[in-house]
C-alpha cells in the first residue's frame, strides 16, 4: 500500500458521441463532479476512450497529481481495460481507475427521460469518486501456463480444433464420449451446396486427429471434474470401461502383440443385438461393436449395459486377448492450460410436436434419418425407402422450421440455420437418385444465406422441386396405403392444401446436446436463455466466455453450418494456443487477504471458500487465516461472512462498497 | 408528493451475469425506470448482510441484490450462499417491522436484458407502492 495521501480525484466524461449525451446533461454532470469531495479535475470529451481522450487523462493525472481516475462512460465490461491502461501511461498503479456506467445502464435505457438520466449520471459520478478515493495499487499475478490444452468434443469442431492446437506444437487432450470421433458430420451423406460426400471429406481429417504426435485422443471419455484456473486446469477424466483393450493397453498388461486390430471376429459371435445409435436404430449392432467402418480409432467396444458376458467374443479374440469383460471404469487426472468446448447438437425431440405425427406414423422421419437412408454406408446401402413397406417413395414432403423458429412453447424461438439448406440437398438427392420423384418444401422463408447458398437454391428450383409457403398444420396417415395427408395453407396463393405424400421429412430444430450442460458447468460457463453456451461479447469475442481460458467452438455456442463450424474451431484453437505461447498470464489481483489484528481465528471463511483458498494457520500464538493467492479467484464470499470484518477484500473491501453505498444515499441532494 | 416522491433504491449486483445482464438491456435500449443506482461486486457472495444493513439506515427505500441462477454462478456457489444470507436479513428487517418486500434478490443471467429491465420496473413498483422507508422519521 502507499503512503496515505489525501485523495485527488480526475473526473471525466463521455459524450460518446450522442449515445450518453442525447439523453444525458454532460456539461451538468461534470459541473456537478466538480463539486465533490475529493475531485479536483473534472472535464468531458467526446469520445474519452479515443487516443487524443486517452492522452487526456494520462496528462491530468501529472497536471494534477491525481491519485485516482473516475470516468463516466460505457459499461466497465467494455473499456475498463483501455482506462487502466491510461491511468498507468499517466504514473499511476491501473487499479486507481474506477468507472461509472452511464451509457448501458443509463442513457440507453432512459432515453426519454433527460432529468431522471442525468440525476443518475450524477448519483452514478458519486459514486464511483467515493469507490475512486479509496482504491489502493494492486499488483497482478503472474502464473505459469502449462503447454497443453483440452478440447471437450470429437465432431468436425473439435477435431479442428484439436489438429491446430497439436500442428502449433501443443500437447493436445481431445475428448470424446461416444467411441468414435466424427460427430454429427460423420452421419451426413452429403453437404451442402458443393454437394461433397460427408465422410470423404470428413474421414481424412480424423485420420489426421488420430496420427498427430501432439494430440492425444482419448474417446469413450467424460470430463468429471474441472478444478484450477486459466493456464493451470486440473481436469478429472472417467474413462469409461469400453471392455476392449488398445494393443498398447495390451502390452502394458504383458501381452505381446495382443489388443484390437479391427477385425470384427468378435462381432460375428455375440448372441446380443441391440439398435444401432448411429443409425438411429434403424439398423442393428451386437453388444461389441463398431458404429461404422472408418471409426478412428478403430477399436471395437463393449456395451457393458447389454452384454450378458457368455464369453464367445473373448474365445473368438483368442490371442490377441484384447477383451475383458471385468473392466471398469478409470478415473484420470490431466493438467492443461486453456480448453475449448465442442459439444456440438443433438435434434429437438419433434415428437413433442404431436400434431406431425413423428413415432406415430411410420412414414413420418427426421432430417437425419433421411440422412443415413440415402447415405451409401448407411442400413439401406443409399437406397431410400418407406419405413412402412420398403417401397421407393416418389412423393417426398419436406417440412421445414419444424421445431424452430415457433413461439408455441413447444418448439425453439431461434432459426436453426442450416435445415433450408439440408432439405434443399435433400431435394436434390431424391430428384437425382429416383426417377420421377416430387420434393415439395413446406418452407416459411428459405434462409439461403452463405457463399454459393442461394445459387444453389435457384438450382434446384430449376430442378423441379415444388415450394409451398405456409406453415403445417398437421399429419395424417392413411391407414392402408400408410401414406401421410400434409395439411397446410398456400400462403401466396391463400387456398388450404391437402398434399398427399408417401413420404415426410421434418427438418428438426436443434437443442444443445444432451449433458452439454453439465460439461459448461464444470467449466464455469454461462448459457444464454436457449441453452446454448454463451460467448464472453456476442459480436468481438465470439469464441471467448467469461471463463478466462476456456473457448468454444461449433454449435455448442448456436446453430451454425459447417463452414462456421470449422471456422470457429480455428478461431477458438488461436485464442486457446495465446496464453500457452506466451507462458505465463496475468491473474486480475482481485485476492482476499487476512487483516491477522482482526481475525479471531474462528475459521468460517474456510468452509464458505469454494476453491479451498483459505486454511488456518498459527502465527505469534494465535489462530489466523491465511489466503493462497494462487487459488484464490476474489469472489469474495469470504469477505461477505467473516463476523469480525478481518478480511481485506481486494478492490471490493468493505470500506469502499459502503463508502459507495453511503455515497449514493447520504451524499446527493436530499 | 405521492406523485412526485422518487424512490432511492440501490442494487448490489455480480459482475458475471446480472451486470452483464443489465449491460444488454442496455445494448437492446430496453427502457425502465430510472430509480435505480448499480453497485458492481464480483459475485452476490461478497454482499455481506451489514451491506444492506446500512443501506436502510442510511435511508435506502429498497435494496436489490442480483446474481446469477443457481448452478450459473461464475464462482461456484457465491450465489447460494447469498440467498441463504437474505433469509437472514429478511427475518432481522421483519423482526423490527420493516417490510421485507424492500428487500429483494433475483437471479439475472447475461443473457437476460429482457428480465432484468422487467425486474428493474417491477421493483421500482413495489416500493413505490410501499412509499419511503419508515426509517426516513428518525432521520435528524
Amino acid at each position: 500500500m502507499a503512503e496515505k495521501k489525501e485523495a485527488r480525484i480526475g473526473v471525466f466524461v463521455c459524450h460518446c458521441g450522442t449515445n450518453i449525451a442525447g439523453s444525458i446533461d454532460i456539461e451538468a454532470v461534470k459541473e456537478y463532479a466538480r463539486t465533490l469531495p475529493n475531485v479536483v479535475h473534472a472535464d468531458d470529451y467526446q469520445y474519452v476512450c479515443s487516443t487524443p481522450g486517452q492522452t487526456m487523462i494520462a496528462d491530468a493525472i501529472k497536471e494534477h497529481d491525481l491519485t485516482g481516475t473516475v470516468v463516466a462512460a460505457c459499461s466497465p465490461r467494455l473499456h475498463e481495460p483501455t482506462f487502466r491502461m491510461a491511468t498507468k501511461v499517466g504514473g499511476l498503479n491501473p487499479f486507481r481507475f474506477e468507472m461509472a456506467n452511464i451509457r448501458e445502464q443509463n442513457s440507453w435505457v432512459h432515453m426519454h427521460d433527460r432529468e431522471g438520466a442525468t440525476g443518475k449520471a450524477k448519483d452514478a459520478v458519486r459514486i464511483a469518486v467515493a469507490k475512486a478515493s479509496l482504491l489502493e495499487d494492486l499488483i497482478p499475478k503472474s502464473v505459469p501456463v502449462e503447454h497443453a490444452a483440452m478440447v471437450v468434443g470429437g465432431g468436425v469442431a473439435g477435431m479442428q480444433a484439436a489438429l491446430d492446437l497439436g500442428n502449433a506444437g501443443i500437447k493436445t487432450y481431445l475428448i470424446e464420449r461416444s467411441p468414435t470421433i466424427g460427430g454429427r458430420m460423420s452421419q451426413l451423406d452429403k453437404t451442402f451446396p458443393t454437394l461433397d460426400c460427408s465422410q470423404c471429406i470428413l474421414t481424412p481429417k480424423m485420420v489426421d486427429v488420430g496420427r498427430n504426435e501432439n494430440i492425444e485422443l482419448m474417446t469413450y471419455t467424460e470430463v468429471e471434474e474441472v478444478e484450477g484456473y486459466i493456464g493451470n486446469f486440473e481436469i478429472t477424466l472417467r474413462k469409461k470401461a469400453r471392455g476392449v483393450l488398445t494393443p498398447e493397453e495390451a502390452e502394458a498388461r504383458g501381452i505381446v502383440g495382443g489388443g484390437c486390430n479391427g477385425c470384427g471376429d468378435c462381432v460375428d459371435v455375440c448372441p446380443v443385438i441391440k439398435g444401432n445409435e448411429f443409425e438411429f436404430e434403424m439398423a442393428p449392432r451386437k453388444a461389441i461393436y463398431i458404429y461404422h467402418p472408418q471409426v478412428v480409432p478403430n477399436l471395437y467396444t463393449l456395451d457393458f449395459n447389454t452384454c450378458i458376458k457368455c464369453g464367445l467374443c473373448v474365445e473368438a479374440c483368442g490371442d490377441k486377448k484384447a477383451i475383458d469383460l471385468e473392466m471398469v471404469d478409470e478415473l484420470i487426472k490431466v493438467k492443461v492450460g486453456t480448453a475449448i468446448l465442442a459439444t456440438g447438437y443433438d435434434l429437438f425431440p419433434i415428437e413433442n410436436k404431436t400434431e406431425w405425427g413423428y413415432k406415430k406414423y411410420e412414414n413420418v422421419i427426421t432430417g437425419l434419418e433421411f440422412e443415413r437412408l440415402i447415405c451409401a454406408s448407411g442400413p439401406t446401402g443409399g437406397h431410400l425407402v418407406r419405413p412402412s413397406d420398403g417401397e421407393t417413395p416418389k412423393k417426398v414432403a419436406f417440412v421445414l422450421c419444424a421445431g424452430s423458429r415457433d413461439n408455441t412453447g413447444v418448439g425453439k424461438p431461434y432459426c436453426s440455420r442450416f435445415c433450408c439448406m439440408y432439405s434443399l440437398k435433400h431435394a436434390h438427392q431424391i430428384i437425382e437418385k429416383i426417377p420421377g420423384a416430387q420434393p415439395y418444401l413446406l418452407y416459411m422463408d428459405i434462409r439461403s444465406f452463405g457463399k454459393m447458398y442461394e445459387e444453389f437454391y435457384y438450382r434446384i428450383q430449376d430442378e423441379g422441386a415444388k415450394f409451398i409457403r405456409g406453415r403445417v398444420a398437421n399429419i395424417l396417415e392413411d391407414p392402408v396405403t400408410k401414406n401421410l395427408h400434409v395439411f397446410t395453407e398456400d400462403t401466396l396463393l391463400q387456398r388450404p392444401i391437402d398434399l398427399e405424400v408417401d413420404l415426410v421429412v421434418l427438418a428438426s430444430a436443434v437443442q444443445p446436446t444432451a449433458g452439454a450442460d453439465a460439461v459448461r458447468k464444470l467449466f464455469g460457463v454461462s448459457c444464454s436463455q436457449d441453452g446454448w453456451m454463451l460467448e464472453a461479447h456476442p459480436k468481438l469475442n465470439p469464441c471467448g466466455t467469461t471463463t478466462a481460458g476456456v473457448f468454444l467452438a461449433g454449435v455448442c455456442q448456436g446453430p451454425k453450418d459447417i463452414p462456421d463450424t470449422v471456422a470457429q474451431a480455428e478461431g477458438a484453437a488461436s485464442a486457446a494456443s495465446i496464453p500457452i505461447h506466451r507462458g505465463e498470464v496475468e491473474l486480475e489481483p482481485y485476492f482476499a487477504q487476512c487483516i491477522e489484528e482482526k481475525c479471531a481465528g474462528c475459521g468460517m471463511c474456510v468452509n464458505l471458500c469454494p476453491y479451498s483458498a483459505l486454511a488456518l494457520v498459527e502465527k505469534d500464538g494465535k489462530k489466523v487465516m491465511e489466503v493462497t493467492e494462487a487459488k484464490c479467484k476474489g469472489c469474495g464470499t469470504c469477505g461477505g461472512f467473516c463476523p469480525g470484518g478481518a478480511i481485506h477484500m481486494q478492490h471490493f473491501t468493505t470500506p469502499q462498497i459502503v463508502a459507495q453505498i453511503d455515497a449514493f444515499l447520504l451524499g446527493g441532494e436530499q | 408528493m405521492a406523485e412526485e416522491w422518487n424512490p432511492k433504491i440501490i442494487a448490489i449486483i455480480c459482475n458475471w451475469c446480472s451486470y452483464a445482464g443489465a449491460d444488454l438491456a442496455g445494448g437492446a435500449r430496453m427502457q425502465y425506470p430510472p430509480d435505480i443506482r448499480a453497485v458492481r461486486v464480483m459475485c452476490t457472495g461478497r454482499i455481506d448482510p451489514l451491506f444492506i444493513m446500512k443501506a436502510f439506515q442510511d435511508g435506502a427505500d429498497g435494496v436489490l441484490i442480483s446474481g446469477c441462477h443457481f448452478g450459473d454462478c461464475h464462482y461456484l456457489e457465491g450465489n447460494y450462499k447469498a440467498a441463504k444470507r437474505m433469509f437472514l436479513v429478511k427475518n432481522i428487517l421483519k423482526n423490527i417491522g420493516f417490510d421485507d418486500k424492500r428487500i429483494r434478490m433475483t437471479f439475472v443471467s447475461a443473457s437476460e436484458g429482457a428480465k432484468w429491465a422487467g425486474v428493474v420496473e417491477d421493483v421500482v413498483r413495489t416500493v413505490k407502492e410501499l412509499g419511503p422507508s419508515p426509517l426516513k422519521q428518525f432521520e435528524k
